[in-house]
Order: C-alpha cells, then sequence, then structure tokens
C-alpha cells in the first residue's frame, strides 16, 4: 500500500537496528520516552523492543488522552448522560473506562442513558441538527490534535444556531505535560535521557514549543511519525544527538510537521478556548495552564456552564498503579492487579482501557515477554535480526 | 409449511409489505410461503409441505449446526443476508470434514418490510443453496411489530455426513503441526464496514461470502488422515480462532505476519478505520491445522479448487501451556495476536 508500506519495511528496519546496535556505546545506557500512546502502540504492534539492543530501552510516557482523564470527569460525564434529555456524544474509547463504583459509559448506555459512540465531531453535530429535542452534549477528550475538530463543531453550531449543542471541554495540552515527566527537584520522575516528541500534536503546534526542553533540561527531543520506521529512525537520531552531547530539537516527521505547526488550527483554538489555571491529570495530578476550556464568549456552547456540572474529585483504586505507569516509574508488568483482576475485558485503571494505554499496548502484544523466554520466543528474535 | 391453493390475488411484490396477518398462521402466511420461499427454494422435499421435512440419511456420522443471521446492512457488495444465510451455516457443517446434506430456515420478519426486499433475499437465498447443492428442506415465519425487529433476522440448521474414519477438532492441533489459510483475509467485514451509513467511505470491496464444503471435500479426500481440525474465522476472524484453538489443543502458534494476505483495499480502508484485518470476519476462508508432513501436498490440493488458490501456510503449531498466538511482524519484531477485546464490529453476520 502506497504511503503505508515503505514505513513498514522489514529490510529497512533492520538496517536501522544494526545502526542502533553499532552506534549505541556499550556501557553506556539509554533510557528514552516515547511520549504519545500512539507511538507506545507503534513499539508494541510491531514488536520494535525486539529491534532494539538491550541498553537502549524506552519508558512509555503520558500521551494517551483516555488514560490521563480523571475518573472525576468521566463520573461528570455519566451524570450528564443520566438526564433525561441528554445525549452524550462520545469517541468510543470512552465507553470502558472506569469511573466511580465500578461505573462507566457502557454501563451508563446500557441502564437507559442515550450515550452515542461517535468517530467525529461531525456526527455529534449531525445529531443535534436532526433531533432538536435532545440536548446534545459533545464529550472532548484529548490532546492538540483533536482540539481542532472541536472548535470547529462550536464554530458550526454557532452557524448553524444549533442551540441543542454543547461540549464539554477536558482538552489538554502537551507541553506541560512534558515538564511534568521531567518533574520538580526533588520530586519522584524517571531517568529520561530524551523523548521521542508527539507526531500528530505536533502537526497542530510545530516543533517550536519543544525547544523549552532541549534548552532549559537540555534533553533531545526528536519530533517522529507514528508509523513503526519513524520510530525506529527516531531512536537513531536520539542515540545521535546524546553521543555528540547535542540537545537539540530534531523533526523526523518532516514529511507533516514543520516549526510553526498548523496556524489556523492555533487560530481557531486561540479564538475559542482559553487556558484553564489548573486540571487534575490522572496520574500527574493538578498541572496548572495544562488544559483548556471554552472563552466566555462562547459560553452557551459549555455544557459545563449549561448543566452546572461540578467536578467532584475521585480517587483511583489504591492498587492501580496507572500513576506511576503514566510517569514511567513503573511498567505495566508491574501493577499486581496487571492480568490479574485488570485486563482489557475488565480495565480497572485506564491504561488498560485505550489501544494507546501502556497496559492494553503490553497485555495485548507484548505481554508474552514476561515469561522466561522459551525456545519459541528466542526464533522470533534471532529471525528478526536474521 | 401448509398449502393453500385457491387464491384470487398474488401478493403485490412491487408495493407490498409485510404485516402481521403475514405471520398470523391464516392464509395470508401460506401464500407468503407459496409465492416468495416456496418458488424460491424449489424442491421435492419442501414441496411435501409438511411442518417437518422427512428424508434419508446415508449411514455414518451426522453433524448439524444452527447459526442466526443478524447482518445490518441486509444486502452488501457480493451478498445478502440470505445468501451469507446459506454459506455460513454450510461451512460450520463443512468445518467438521462433512458434506452437508439439507439445511432448514427460520426467519423474524418486521412488519413493514418490503416484499420485494424478502423476495430477493428469498431468491438469494435459492440461489446459494443450488449452487451449493445443498436444499432447504424445511422452515419457518414469524412476524413481529414494527420496531421489534430489524428488517428480518434468518436462522439456518444445517445436517451433514461425515466421511467414514475422519474426525476433525478443536483439540486435535499438535507441536509441530503446520497452519494453513486458504485466502485473504478481512474482506467480508470491510465490505459490510464500508456501506455502514455513517460510515461513508466508498471502495470496490466485495464480501468473500462463500460455500466452503467443495473446497474441503477435496482436503478431506487427498490428505483426511493427516487434517487435524478446519476452522473459517468468521466472527473475530483470524485472532479469535487461533486463539480458540489454542484455548482447546492446549497449545501455542507462532505465525508469520508476511505470510497472510490483505488485499490492498482492505489493508487502506483498515488503516483509515484503525482496525487490525487480524480482526475482521471472513465468510469465505478456512483455517487448516494439519500434519507438517502433509502440508505441501495439501496447499497444492487448495491452491487447485478456487476458493483455495491463495492458500498458504502462515506459520506452525507450538507447545505452549499459556496458549500464546505469537506472531514475527513483517516489520521484524514479535507480538502476541490476543483475543479481541471488546466489539471491533457489530453485527457483522
Amino acid at each position: 500500500m502506497k504511503h503505508i508500506d515503505e514505513y513498514r519495511d522489514g529490510a529497512l528496519a533492520r538496517s536501522l537496528a544494526a545502526a542502533i546496535a553499532r552506534e549505541a556505546t556499550s556501557g553506556r545506557h539509554y533510557q528514552f520516552m516515547e511520549f504519545c500512546g500512539g507511538h507506545t502502540h507503534a513499539i508494541s504492534r510491531y514488536g520494535i523492543e525486539d529491534l532494539l539492543p538491550p541498553n537502549v530501552q524506552m519508558v512509555h510516557g503520558p500521551g494517551c488522552p483516555v488514560c490521563v482523564l480523571p475518573i472525576g470527569r468521566i463520573d461528570d460525564a455519566i451524570r450528564l448522560a443520566m438526564r433525561p434529555q441528554v445525549t452524550l456524544c462520545t469517541y468510543a474509547d470512552l465507553m470502558r473506562v472506569p469511573a466511580s463504583g465500578g461505573h462507566n459509559l457502557l454501563r451508563a448506555k446500557a441502564a437507559g442513558a442515550d450515550i452515542r459512540m461517535v468517530y467525529s465531531t461531525l456526527d455529534a453535530i449531525r445529531i443535534a441538527a436532526t433531533e432538536l429535542d435532545r440536548e446534545v452534549v459533545f464529550f472532548a477528550v484529548g490532546f492538540e490534535t483533536t482540539t481542532p475538530p472541536t472548535a470547529l463543531a462550536i464554530r458550526l453550531a454557532r452557524r448553524k444556531q444549533l442551540s441543542n449543542f454543547s461540549v464539554i471541554c477536558n482538552h489538554v495540552l502537551t507541553p506541560p505535560a512534558m515538564r511534568a515527566m521531567l518533574g520538580e527537584p526533588g520530586g519522584a520522575h524517571v531517568r529520561v535521557d530524551g523523548f521521542v516528541g508527539p507526531a500528530h500534536v505536533s502537526t497542530i503546534i510545530g516543533t517550536q514549543p519543544y525547544a523549552q526542553f532541549a534548552t532549559e533540561f537540555t534533553k533531545p527531543v526528536v519530533v517522529a511519525g507514528f508509523e513503526p520506521l519513524d520510530v525506529v529512525q527516531a531512536i537513531l537520531m536520539l542515540v545521535r544527538q546524546i553521543n555528540e552531547g547535542r540537545h537539540e530539537v530534531e523533526n523526523q516527521y518532516i514529511r507533516a510537521v514543520t516549526a510553526d505547526g498548523n496556524l489556523i488550527a492555533q487560530r481557531e483554538i486561540a479564538e475559542i478556548f482559553e487556558l484553564r489555571p489548573s486540571f487534575e491529570w490522572r496520574g500527574l495530578g493538578e498541572l496548572p495552564m495544562s488544559a483548556l476550556r471554552l472563552r466566555d464568549a462562547y459560553a452557551d456552547l459549555d455544557a459545563e456552564r449549561r448543566f452546572e456540572v461540578a467536578t467532584v474529585a475521585a480517587a483511583d483504586n489504591p492498587a492501580c498503579e496507572c500513576g506511576d505507569i503514566l510517569r514511567g516509574l513503573k511498567k505495566p508488568a508491574d501493577c499486581k492487579l496487571f492480568g490479574t483482576l485488570c485486563s482489557p475485558e475488565t480495565p480497572m485503571g485506564s491504561c488498560m482501557v485505550s489501544a494507546e494505554g501502556a497496559c492494553a499496548a503490553h497485555w495485548t502484544y507484548g505481554r508474552f515477554r514476561d515469561r522466561a523466554r522459551v525456545a519459541v520466543t528466542v526464533t522470533v528474535a534471532d529471525k528478526a535480526f536474521a | 409449511m401448509s398449502t393453500i391453493r385457491l387464491r384470487a390475488r398474488r401478493l403485490d411484490i412491487r408495493h407490498g409489505r409485510i404485516d402481521l396477518s403475514h405471520g398470523a398462521g391464516g392464509r395470508a402466511t401460506a401464500q407468503l410461503i407459496d409465492e416468495i420461499f416456496r418458488s424460491a427454494f424449489n424442491n421435492p422435499i419442501l414441496d411435501q409441505a409438511n411442518d417437518q421435512a422427512t428424508f434419508d440419511v446415508p449411514a455414518g456420522r451426522m453433524v448439524m449446526s444452527t447459526d442466526g443471521y443478524v447482518i445490518s446492512p441486509l444486502f452488501f457488495p457480493g451478498g445478502d443476508i440470505g445468501s451469507l444465510a446459506v454459506h455460513g451455516t454450510i461451512n460450520d457443517v463443512a468445518m467438521a470434514g462433512a458434506r452437508p446434506l439439507h439445511l432448514a430456515a427460520s426467519y423474524i420478519i418486521e412488519e413493514g418490510f418490503p416484499l420485494a426486499d424478502l423476495q430477493r433475499i428469498a431468491a438469494s437465498m435459492g440461489r446459494a443453496a443450488a449452487e451449493a447443492g445443498v436444499a432447504i428442506v424445511t422452515g419457518d415465519t414469524k412476524v413481529v411489530e414494527r420496531g421489534k425487529g430489524d428488517g428480518v433476522f434468518i436462522t439456518t440448521t444445517g445436517i451433514g455426513i461425515v466421511p467414514p474414519g475422519l474426525h476433525l477438532s478443536a483439540e486435535l492441533a499438535r507441536p509441530g503441526d503446520a497452519v494453513i489459510l486458504s485466502g485473504c483475509i478481512g474482506d467480508h467485514g470491510v465490505a459490510i464496514m464500508s456501506k455502514r451509513a455513517n460510515l461513508g467511505f466508498d471502495t470496490e470491496i466485495r464480501s468473500d461470502s462463500a460455500a466452503l464444503h467443495g473446497l474441503v471435500a477435496d482436503m478431506v479426500r487427498t490428505e483426511g488422515a493427516a487434517l487435524r481440525l478446519l476452522r473459517d474465522p468468521t466472527r473475530g476472524g483470524l485472532a479469535a480462532t487461533l486463539n480458540e484453538i489454542a484455548q482447546h489443543s492446549n497449545v501455542g502458534f507462532l505465525i508469520d505476519e508476511a505470510s497472510i494476505k490483505v488485499r490492498e483495499e482492505v489493508a487502506a480502508a483498515c488503516e483509515l478505520l484503525g482496525l487490525d484485518p487480524l480482526y475482521v470476519a471472513n465468510e469465505g476462508k478456512l483455517v487448516a491445522i494439519v500434519a507438517p508432513e502433509a502440508a505441501d501436498r495439501l496447499l497444492a490440493v487448495m491452491r487447485a479448487h478456487t476458493l483455495g488458490r491463495d492458500a498458504a501456510a502462515i506459520g506452525t503449531v507450538v507447545a505452549d501451556e499459556q496458549h500464546f498466538v505469537q506472531m514475527t511482524t513483517s516489520f521484524g519484531g514479535g507480538r502476541i495476536v490476543d483475543w479481541l477485546s471488546g466489539e471491533q464490529l457489530p453485527r457483522i453476520c
């Protein structure tokens, strides 16, 4: 398939892997964080760990929108959806995210709440335009990537004078979360030698916002696409920066990302949204200036104001390690619940829900690595390096 | 199905719709059966017009299977709910290595359903059954009020007979056995998705819906002694099928992604929809587990048949108490192919 196969080429992967193995100096440990869930998924889906030498390790970051959404916000969604006049529209990922008291949106739907899974914000607009007697609320989640489509829906609702449409905004920002990964002085944080920087997010915000990590924290950042070759090439670029003592923002994803990003999208976002002073992230806690809300000019389209949503903070299951996993401090298999009480069928924590979550990716693609390697597994690895 | 012969006016197929009287068991029911189903299925056992079918069976082991079809949309590129209901159940019977003998069909039809659509479905079933050489010999129709169904639901039951000495079963895979897949995967699920109203993309992909008993007969005749089991990877796709076998046989698999064929259009659509073709349904493919020494011969036999011309060996059975289906990705790394969690596509069969 054109524009796909060339980014998944096994022969090219082997030559890049050989370059990494050659250049990753023995006796030195390289620990890189892929910020995005999309990268986590690609690493697991294509078995990229098998292509890396033992001294090059990847740490999964918090860039999974579903995973970082705190329980209280899911509770809000369920409470809203249970109102008889409300139709809640959401991306399907959110349906199984555990809320307080063992609830989730899927169960609320079964109990009679009108919850519709949509592929696009435009589907939600369509529902609002055709079902005028329903209060259609779009539950907006995601990083900078999914913010422009929400902005577009708000614009359309305004233009079409859809008084029955509103948005509950949970959009969050990438750079504050990356800062949180590097930690406040003295706080517990994982060692990160460099970042595989966001792919789709960077198409919107560009590469400039990462300059602070290169200058202030002296960490190299390589913005990379979500295809497996993108990831492997980015890792090689990071190894080279470290070896050469550089800490720069480099762009591996030149086919989609520019330094300035998508200015039209940025303008739309700035026009409709403003920064929240603070927002709670699952696993990372309250992060200042890390999330968006609707500006006063769009208050009529803000479901939080229309329905007077007052988020009640709710605690995670105490045995769930999602918090430490999201901060890269623990691996999925370190959690006592992993694969016992917590699996994609019965997720206890959010990292097990989304396909981009570190736990779900490890469970779905990589958990065979947790056992003592049997002869079979070694054969696979041999083949990979043949 | 009973017959009432004297009637003044025939059904208005072009404009007519199913109403509750068609399910009441009176003349309207009889007329519906006569004019739509009996004429489409046309066979002497059905024409006996009893409430059951009576026939002689050859000696040996019988196979019986039943399956409900609730697919949406009812008509899709490469088939419709009628042909699917015939192929699907024939395939379930055939996966035991059996020769399918007869089918029964039961309809739950929603009030208001157009007679023209019902006739189109019945005609398609009749055609599929005739092509397969497996007659629909008995059936039932029920009508439910508007809003209590979704057009039409069909349940078909099939019986068949297993050749003497043949025993295929899910627990018979052994380490070292070869895994053979009869062709490209994902066509059916993607064809259905492409027609879902809310997805809005156009493709030329057709469902692979087909009756596989002819292919199975060739395989059984030549390599029956070496065959361990056959499965058709429908709902849940190849991934679900391999995981089921691993569980039942207490083994694992090691498969090679590069050897699993996916049409370019299917791969592109999956890419767009965020689906993994390994989990997408097929309705005209089978997986064969066979003793390693017979694998090449079986492949040759399969490739000689139209429905198996793209057959390929995709991996081997390995000893694994944890039943992992491991895959070497085309990219070069390793992963497992897990059970599907949640629902990838609703109502695809």
